[in-house]
């Protein structure tokens, strides 16, 4: 199915969004769109499905021009959207998943389970992935439930199929098995459109590159004759320089330990420690006890026992409020659920932490508190309409500002990071990654969780990698690379 | 100022624009209606079922709702009827009153956060035990002949500088909710715990201490309402409350909280409070039967709640 859209120009409230944007999809070719949050690409491809209608612009479906006025059909014409958060219901199976809304049935409604068994079947052979049918949606991974939603798309026999950041979630092996999967469809001539942050995978996968910025169209390149480079300056329209800032830090003594972190089943004799100013990069696939050991640090972890040290003594980590209070922050990995409250203001997320620091005897003082989110916002560069601005209207990286500003207002001695730049754009993340160094440079002692190898490498001093609930190994920054981090999160052995 | 922030700032008052309609018209059909002994009466009636809401607005805030609120009050009145009875001084057998109110917010508390009941649940079980406990308590009898203490007497039926009391007590305690939902840090952890209870907790706010302080607020402000009444009524009845917590979650309703937590205003549910109690006594004094007043306020509560959905 070839798709082009030319001239679309789409507004909310007001604001435009989208100015002169288009896109080319050829048969058979997977086609990366790319651009920094807010740049329009999810927009462009709601209209191209029917889930917004455009202000401008027309559409092109194999040479005729179409609008589609629902979802549903675009999906009838052979054109899928697989979004980001995953359109799944946990307490059903797969099968009742894969059929919900388009169940086989007899008379009377009743559902031919052995029909649709057969066609659930057919279908996931042909993706070549093992999932038991009768299987509840939520003992999936989530790479499994991606699966789903792929075959979902191929069940109703998808053209083109369009994949939002398929990866964000995803370890290493199942981005493997995402990417076979991907380029089998490819070559029974299904198109994809295939959104993501991810530059590697991007240059790994995908034969052209559409980017977009601001809303409007910059420019299209074959992957094989273009660089990161080029893709980053089209994105951002100007040079962006390194990706991590250099830090000059003298890393000062040992002031965090933990030791014997045990959690029956989770993890096991975990043991490490994290010198002030000094970045501990923490690698490992998912599923491997990494969150859990940092929540298990930060005192939201029933069932696990051990100690942990800051400056020597033992704190008292019962709970989050304790860990706090000993000079702990933590930043978590989904900042929509356990991050932010996203109906609210800025100023009532950075408060939230730091209400002691702004009241007297319980009683909010407004001035100090607009004084400091005030500067929590000019330092962290949050561009927002000011300390009232809703955070859930924010982008992805001015959210994670905000999640920081909110911690580093309450002083941590250690701060721990769960994927600090997940969903977060090129430019902001070399914002967020200059606030990591700028907290290192302060003394901080900073944990570092995250899934992308090249930002644990680009930023750690020390790299401690977690294999199935055990510390595989620690590697220094000289000596660390991707082969290496990869053969101890897989129980390899390395020489050092 | 532009059209969607106009739009905005009339849905904010929504609830008040109805009242001062309500008010209106019914002031133009009844002359009984538009008087000041009339508005007095009017809210000191409200005041009854406005404690109530109070409290109902923060366990609302937090994410909860409490259905037990109209049995406390059944219960706690009973207690207090009989301690004064027994021979206890009125002033504190009240304060007992009050007490024992608290720890049976407490505790529906307790069920809500250790417990890991529903609040829906943890409080119809509250609900049907206090109003069982009470009937065997009273035996199913009324208590009454409860003499002449002043101070019982004055905190229903006393009045200064010619307000009635439980007015004055009615905008106190507004005031004071308002002082700690909007300046306290106490008041940021009920709306922290109601937006997102996982951020909140990871933020340190002690949730599970949020949410049984709430309850117990509710408890203690639905046992201030069953001493105005039994002041008023001279007399502790086994069925007294019932069905109270139905107008109170109306009330909060009415003032645009979101019954999933974490949004409103206790300003709100003033006037919601204030709304139902027009509709009560404008509906009385207009004389429509009782039968088709719930079809009224039925009607209100939905045109309100209706108009004050997320645009």
């Amino acid at each position: 199915m070839q798709i082009e859209m030319r001239g679309i120009n789409k507004s909310f409230g007001g604001n435009p969004v989208l100015r002169d944007a288009g896109f080319e999809l050829a048969d058979g070719e997977i086609h990366a769109l790319m651009g920094e949050n807010g740049a329009g690409k999810s927009t462009l491809m709601k209209i191209l499905t029917g889930v917004y209608t455009r202000d401008a612009g027309t559409v092109i479906v194999d040479g005729q021009e179409v609008v589609y006025k629902n979802p549903q059909e675009a999906e009838k014409a052979g054109i899928v959207f697989i979004h980001q958060e995953l359109n799944v219901l946990f307490d059903l199976t797969v099968e009742e998943n894969m059929f919900l809304g388009k169940e086989i049935h007899g008379k009377f409604g009743i559902c031919d389970k052995k029909a649709m068994r057969k066609e659930v079947t057919r279908i996931l052979d042909v993706l070549g992935v093992k999932i038991d049918p009768a299987r509840k949606m939520d003992t999936l991974s989530i790479g499994q439930q991606q699966m789903i939603e792929i075959a979902k798309a191929l069940m109703v026999d998808a053209k083109v199929i369009i994949m939002d950041e398929p990866t964000a979630a995803l370890t290493e092996s199942e981005t493997e098995v995402l990417f076979k999967v991907v380029r089998s469809l490819k070559e029974k001539g299904v198109s994809i459109v295939y959104i993501s942050h991810r530059m590697e995978e991007i240059f790994e996968l995908c034969d052209r590159i559409t980017i977009l910025r601001d809303g409007q169209y910059v420019g299209t390149r074959n992957i094989s004759e273009t660089n990161m480079a080029e893709v980053v300056k089209m994105m951002i329209g100007r040079e962006i320089g390194e990706r991590y800032p250099e830090r000059d830090v003298k890393l000062g003594d040992v002031i965090f330990e933990v030791k014997d972190l045990n959690c029956p089943g989770v993890f096991e004799n975990v043991n490490f420690t994290v010198r002030a100013g000094e970045v501990l990069g923490v690698a490992g696939l998912m599923g491997a006890g990494r969150t859990e050991i940092m929540q298990s640090i930060f005192g939201n972890m029933p069932g696990s026992t051990g100690k942990v040290l800051i400056e020597g003594k033992e704190i008292n980590n019962k709970t989050p409020g304790d860990a706090m209070k000993s000079g702990i922050g933590f930043i978590t990995e989904d900042r929509k659920v356990e991050g932010l409250m996203l109906e609210e203001s800025i100023m009532k997320n950075i408060s939230v932490a730091n209400l002691k620091k702004i009241s007297h005897n319980g009683v909010l003082n407004a001035k100090s508190e607009l004084d400091m989110v005030q500067k929590g916002i000019k330092e962290l560069n949050i561009r927002c309409t000011g300390p009232k601005h809703a955070c859930g209207e924010l982008s992805g990286g001015n959210q994670q500002k905000v999640v920081f500003a909110k911690w580093i207002f309450t002083d941590p001695k250690v701060l721990i990071l769960d994927e600090p730049t997940r969903g977060v754009d090129v430019g902001a993340k070399k914002e967020i990654y200059s606030i990591i160094n700028d907290l290192a440079g302060r003394g901080v002692a900073i944990i570092m969780v995250s899934s992308e190898l090249p930002e644990i490498l680009g930023m750690s001093d020390r790299v401690m990698v977690v294999h199935e609930g055990h510390i595989g190994g620690f590697i220094s920054k000289e000596k660390a690379d991707q082969e290496k981090i990869m053969t101890l999160a897989t129980g390899g052995k390395i020489d050092e | 100022m532009n059209k969607k922030d106009i739009m905005a700032k009339v849905q904010d008052l929504g609830a008040l624009i109805a009242l001062v309609l309500l008010v209106i018209v019914i002031s133009i059909i009844s002359p009984q209606f538009r008087t000041i002994d009339n508005f007095m009466s009017l809210v000191r009636q409200s005041s009854i079922n406005g404690f109530i809401a109070f409290g109902m607005t923060c366990v609302i805030l937090t994410g909860g709702i409490d259905l037990s609120v109209g049995s406390v009050l059944a219960l706690t009145t009973a207690f207090c009827a009989s301690f004064i009875k027994g021979g206890m001084p009125a002033g504190i057998a009240m304060l007992l009153a009050l007490i024992i109110g608290t720890a049976f917010g407490f505790l529906s508390g307790i069920l809500v956060t250790k417990g890991r009941l529903q609040p829906f649940i943890a409080t119809l079980i509250t609900m049907t035990a206090f109003r069982g406990i009470t009937m065997i308590f009273m035996n199913g009898k009324p208590i009454s002949g409860l003499g002449g203490s002043f101070l019982l007497k004055f905190i229903g039926k006393g009045s200064l500088f010619g307000i009635p009391f439980p007015v004055i007590l009615f905008i106190a305690v507004f005031a004071i909710f308002m002082f700690v939902l909007e300046k306290t840090t106490f008041g940021r952890r009920i709306y922290a715990t109601g937006s997102n209870a996982v951020s909140a907790k990871l933020a340190g706010v002690n949730i599970d201490r949020t949410k049984i302080a709430a309850y117990a607020i509710s408890g203690c402000m639905a046992a201030l309402s069953g001493l105005i009444l039994l002041s008023r009524l001279s007399s502790a009845q086994p069925t007294l409350g019932e069905g109270y917590e139905m107008d109170a979650i109306a009330s909060v309703a009415l003032g645009g909280t979101s019954m999933s937590g974490g949004r409103g205003r206790i300003q709100g549910t003033f006037v919601g409070v204030l709304i139902i109690a027009v509709l009560n006594n404008g509906l009385n004094i207009l004389g429509v039967s009782s039968y088709y007043q719930s079809v009224v306020k039925a009607i209100v509560i939905l045109i309100a709640v209706l108009s004050d959905r997320k645009r």
